[in-house]
Parts: structure tokens; C-alpha cells; sequence
């Protein structure tokens, strides 16, 4: 080793120490988790485990789970891109609030989300009283399980946006703007291809968190069977009434699709489309 | 005029956008925090402390807010390391674990709330070796400090990792021919620049870890004094129909988050001006 590596690193013994602690930490508190879960929706073969996957239950929260995010997932991106564009096209006062505000749903519980839904849209306020009475429930109804998902999903595709938007600067938005192109036209074929890495992997992550979403939604669902119950609330429901292997096959799933999200993310990064997984 | 806000341009879409952003950030986000925050004012000061001034409220909030706080300052320690391992040090399995390091933020929090109790539960294979110790992990704080440890993880390493790449490896050799060891040039040159970094990702893991509720409820026990997190107690508040309680807890949690929040930016700030901006 050369004397330059030398002084700007630990002993070997002290860093093959360090790897063998963070890893060995890593494995037991993620790793050992994940693998029990796939041994539990297994333990009585995976026969067992498709069919309760065929189940009706499972098959309606399967859809309901899609439908919600076929809805949230292509708002959250129309927010997403209308709010980086305003906010690395133009100038103006009062950005920093603004950023602030699209990332409060980091900082505010779930449950919290939840709670202040129902106390909008609940029967006991004025508008939910209101829109009950004209036959569109949004409490105990597919609305609500919508807006608490996009209100947990809101940050993901803006935050995913913004930095790689900066960066790129505007000069060649303004350069096809003096050619004579449309504003559409400049968005479709001059900025949308150079930000389809970030926009892809800022909607990965929303699709991930609003078919995984639980606590916004389990407040506002209802956990009515077959009709608000989405795939996270139907696992624990299964959970509770020690269903084990149909809960932990849906369980699985969800692990599936997480592991898939992870891998696209990461060949993303490698290609050179980053966007922190956090959103920060 | 809002006119005067916003400087002259030639890009188009400034109303579309705006329009857009300001509509969709209303009617998601805003109205419903804001109707929160009017059935809070609604109580009054009185109302409210008298909602939250109760022995099990107390017991909810103290205890999410503490094990929150224990669970990002382990992790806080854990993520300097992992950190500096995946940036710093050549192993094999590195890249894959840098990958995988995101795993708690991908994966749903109800399905890492039954994985760890069932690795945990004495029935587990961890829960089964703490029971042989004369220990039970599932079930009690230990449980939640666990589940909170999970998903708030990936947070310090996140934030600190870009900071460790983009450190001057000159700085440290300057450290070392002026004659420091290198314990000393980890704790004087190294750990002042990545403090803000650091401080950042403890607070964004001790946000998420007062508001958890999927990992969290399945491992905790829930038990009214003992086990029982603040979310919870406003989920059983509404279940209840018990509004005004649930936004009394509602109200005290982003209040009490909200300074914790404020105290760590102001020593963020402070600490970018002792130690100068990098």
C-alpha cells in the first residue's frame, strides 16, 4: 500500500472490523426480516401460498392497490412536472416556502395525514356532511384511500425533478424558444427526454410508496373488505385473524415489487439518472 | 400585483405550472393540514391542553418521542459507519449493499412490521435466542425501538455518503504531515464536515420515527401506558369518534416536531458557521 493510502485511511484490521460490524448489523436488522418473511408465506408450500393469493379478498385488494396507484401515481407525476418547471423556469419570490410546503409530507405522520382527511372530508364536517348528502363519500370510500395515497406520494416526482432540472440550466429552452418552437414543443422534445431518467425514477418511488402506503390509509379506508381494504390494510387484517401464510404471501408480493423498484433504481443511478430515494 | 413577485421571462407555461402546483399543493396538502390546525384553534389553548394534559396521552407522546430520539441516534452512529464503509472501503458485496441500504424506504411498513415481529415474537428465531437469554424483545419498547431502527436507517447514511465522496483526501494528508493521528483527523477535519450532513439525516430519521405506525403497531404490543405510540392513540381516538382528541395529539405532534425540527436547523446553522461551509 502506498504511503498516499497510507494516512488517509484506518488499519486494515480496524476496517475489516468496521465492514464486519455495519454489514453484520445491516444483515440482522433488514436482511434476517425479509428472509423470514419469504420462509412464513412458504412454511406450507408454495401451493398453499398461490392460493391464497387467488382468494377473493387478496384479488380485490390486489385491485383496489392498482386502481389507487393507476390514479395517484400519473397525478403525483402532473404535479411533480408543473411544480419543477415552475420552479427552475422562473424566477420569483417565495420559492424556499414553496419547497417547504411540497415537502411537508416527509415530515408529517402518516396518521396524521390520515386524521386531518377525515377532519376535512369526514361526515362530521360541513363539506363531508355536504358530500355525503350528494352521494359522493370520500371518507370510508375509494376518494379518501386516493388522497390520503397522494398526499403521501406528493414530494417524490418534484424532489426527484428539481435538482436534475437545476443543474441543466434553461438555456436550451431558450435557445428552441428563439428557433420558434411552441412551448409544448419545447417541453416534449426538448426538456421531457433530457429529464426522463429522474422523472422515471422519481415515479418508481411514488408507485412503490402508494401501493405500500398503510397508516394514511388505514385511518381513512374503513377497512371495508372488497371495497377500501388495499393490499397493506388486507395483510394486516389476515395478520390479526392468524391467517399467516395468506398474510405473508401478499406480504410477499409487496417485498417482490419493493426488490424490483430497488434494482430499476439502482440501474437508473448507474446510467446516470440519480434521484435520492429519500427525496432529500 | 403578484406580478411583482415574479421576474420577466421568456418561458412559456408560467400560468399552467403555477396554476397547477398551487391548486394541487391546496387542495392534497394544505386544506387538510389546514383543517387540522382549525379544529385545534377550535378547542382553544384551554381545550386543547385538557385534551392532551391526560396521563395516557402523556404516557404516547413521551414514549414515540423517546424511543424516536434513541432510535436516530443509533442510527445516526450506524449510518456514519455505513457510510463511510460503502464510500472509503473496497469489500466484496459492496455494491449490492450499497443498493440494498434503501430497503427500508422501498419496502411497505406493514410488511416489515410482520416480518420483524415474526423474527422477533418468541416463536422467532431472534425472539426464541433473547427468551433463552431470559429477554423478550416483541412486544415491549424494545420491540419499537427495533421497528424504528428499521425503517429509519437508510436516512444519516443517505445523507452523509455524497458528502464522504466529495471529501478532499489532500485535507487529510495535510492533517497527517502536521503530525495528527488519525483518530484526530477523523474527530477535527473529518467529522466537522460532515456534521451538517449528518444532523440533517438524524432529523429527517427522527421525523419518520414519531410519525411510524405500519412497522410499528404489529411489534409494539400496544398496551395503554406501556406500549402504546402516539399514532396509535389517535387512531383509537377516532375509532372512538372522538375528534377533538384525536386532533388535540394531532396538533401536539407537529407542534412538538416542529421545534425539534427548528432546534436541529439552528444547530445546523451554528455549526456551518463555526466550522465554515463545505
Amino acid at each position: 500500500m502506498s504511503e498516499r493510502l497510507r494516512v488517509t485511511t484506518e488499519a486494515p484490521a480496524l476496517r475489516r472490523g468496521v465492514i464486519g460490524a455495519a454489514g453484520g448489523r445491516w444483515a440482522r436488522l433488514v436482511l434476517a426480516p425479509l428472509v423470514r418473511g419469504f420462509a412464513q408465506a412458504l412454511a406450507k408450500g408454495p401451493g398453499a401460498a398461490l392460493a391464497s393469493l387467488a382468494a377473493p379478498e387478496a384479488r380485490a385488494a390486489i385491485r383496489l392497490t392498482l386502481l389507487v396507484a393507476a390514479i395517484t401515481v400519473p397525478l403525483g407525476a402532473v404535479f411533480g412536472l408543473a411544480a419543477a418547471w415552475w420552479l427552475t423556469r422562473f424566477e420569483f419570490r417565495g420559492k424556499a416556502l414553496l419547497i417547504s410546503l411540497i415537502d411537508l409530507p416527509f415530515s408529517v405522520s402518516p396518521v396524521v395525514a390520515g386524521l386531518a382527511l377525515v377532519l376535512l372530508f369526514g361526515a362530521n364536517s360541513s363539506l363531508g356532511g355536504w358530500l355525503v348528502g350528494q352521494g359522493v363519500p370520500v371518507i370510508f370510500a375509494l376518494p379518501g384511500v386516493v388522497l390520503a395515497t397522494l398526499f403521501v406520494t406528493f414530494p417524490f416526482v418534484a424532489r426527484a425533478l428539481i435538482p436534475v432540472m437545476v443543474e441543466q440550466g434553461r438555456a436550451e429552452e431558450e435557445a428552441a424558444l428563439t428557433l420558434g418552437a411552441g412551448g409544448w414543443r419545447v417541453f416534449f422534445t426538448v426538456t421531457l427526454p433530457k429529464i426522463r431518467g429522474a422523472l422515471l425514477a422519481g415515479v418508481l418511488l411514488a408507485n412503490a410508496r402508494a401501493m405500500g402506503e398503510f397508516g394514511a390509509v388505514a385511518v381513512v379506508s374503513g377497512k371495508i373488505r372488497g371495497q377500501t381494504a388495499t393490499v397493506p390494510i388486507t395483510i394486516e387484517m389476515l395478520y390479526n385473524e392468524y391467517l399467516t401464510v395468506a398474510a405473508f404471501a401478499l406480504a410477499a408480493v409487496l417485498t417482490a415489487l419493493a426488490l424490483l423498484t430497488l434494482l430499476a433504481k439502482t440501474l437508473l443511478d448507474r446510467a446516470g439518472h440519480g434521484a435520492g430515494l429519500s427525496g432529500h | 400585483m403578484a406580478r411583482s413577485f415574479i421576474q420577466p421571462s421568456p418561458m412559456p407555461g408560467l400560468g399552467l405550472s403555477a396554476g397547477i402546483t398551487l391548486a394541487m399543493l391546496a387542495l392534497v396538502v394544505l386544506a387538510p393540514i389546514g383543517a387540522l390546525l382549525v379544529q385545534g384553534a377550535s378547542l382553544g389553548a384551554e381545550g386543547l391542553w385538557a385534551e392532551v394534559n391526560r396521563p395516557r396521552v402523556w404516557a404516547a407522546l413521551g414514549l414515540s418521542f423517546r424511543l424516536a430520539a434513541l432510535a436516530a441516534a443509533v442510527n445516526l452512529g450506524l449510518g456514519l459507519v455505513l457510510a463511510w464503509a460503502l464510500e472509503r472501503y473496497d469489500f466484496p458485496g459492496r455494491r449490492l449493499l450499497d443498493a440494498a441500504v434503501d430497503l427500508p424506504f422501498a419496502l411497505p411498513t406493514a410488511v416489515a412490521g410482520i416480518a420483524l415481529t415474526a423474527l422477533y415474537a418468541p416463536s422467532g428465531a431472534f425472539g426464541a435466542l433473547a427468551a433463552r437469554l431470559g429477554g423478550r424483545i416483541a412486544y415491549t419498547e424494545a420491540g419499537i425501538f427495533l421497528a424504528l431502527l428499521f425503517v429509519g436507517l437508510p436516512f444519516v447514511t443517505r445523507t452523509v455518503q455524497p458528502v464522504v465522496a466529495e471529501i478532499d483526501r489532500e485535507l487529510e494528508e495535510a492533517s497527517a504531515t502536521l503530525g495528527a493521528g488519525r483518530l484526530t483527523t477523523l474527530r477535527r477535519v473529518i467529522w466537522p464536515m460532515l456534521m451538517p450532513a449528518a444532523l440533517t439525516g438524524f432529523a429527517l430519521a427522527l421525523a419518520r420515527g414519531v410519525g411510524e405506525y405500519g412497522s410499528v403497531i404489529f411489534i409494539a404490543g400496544n398496551l395503554p401506558m406501556q406500549t402504546e405510540i402516539a399514532p396509535l392513540l389517535i387512531v383509537i381516538k377516532l375509532e372512538e369518534f372522538d375528534d377533538a382528541g384525536a386532533a388535540a395529539i394531532g396538533v401536539a405532534m407537529l407542534a412538538i416536531s416542529f421545534v425539534m425540527l427548528l432546534a436541529i436547523n439552528l444547530l445546523q446553522v451554528w455549526s456551518r458557521r463555526r466550522m465554515g461551509d463545505v
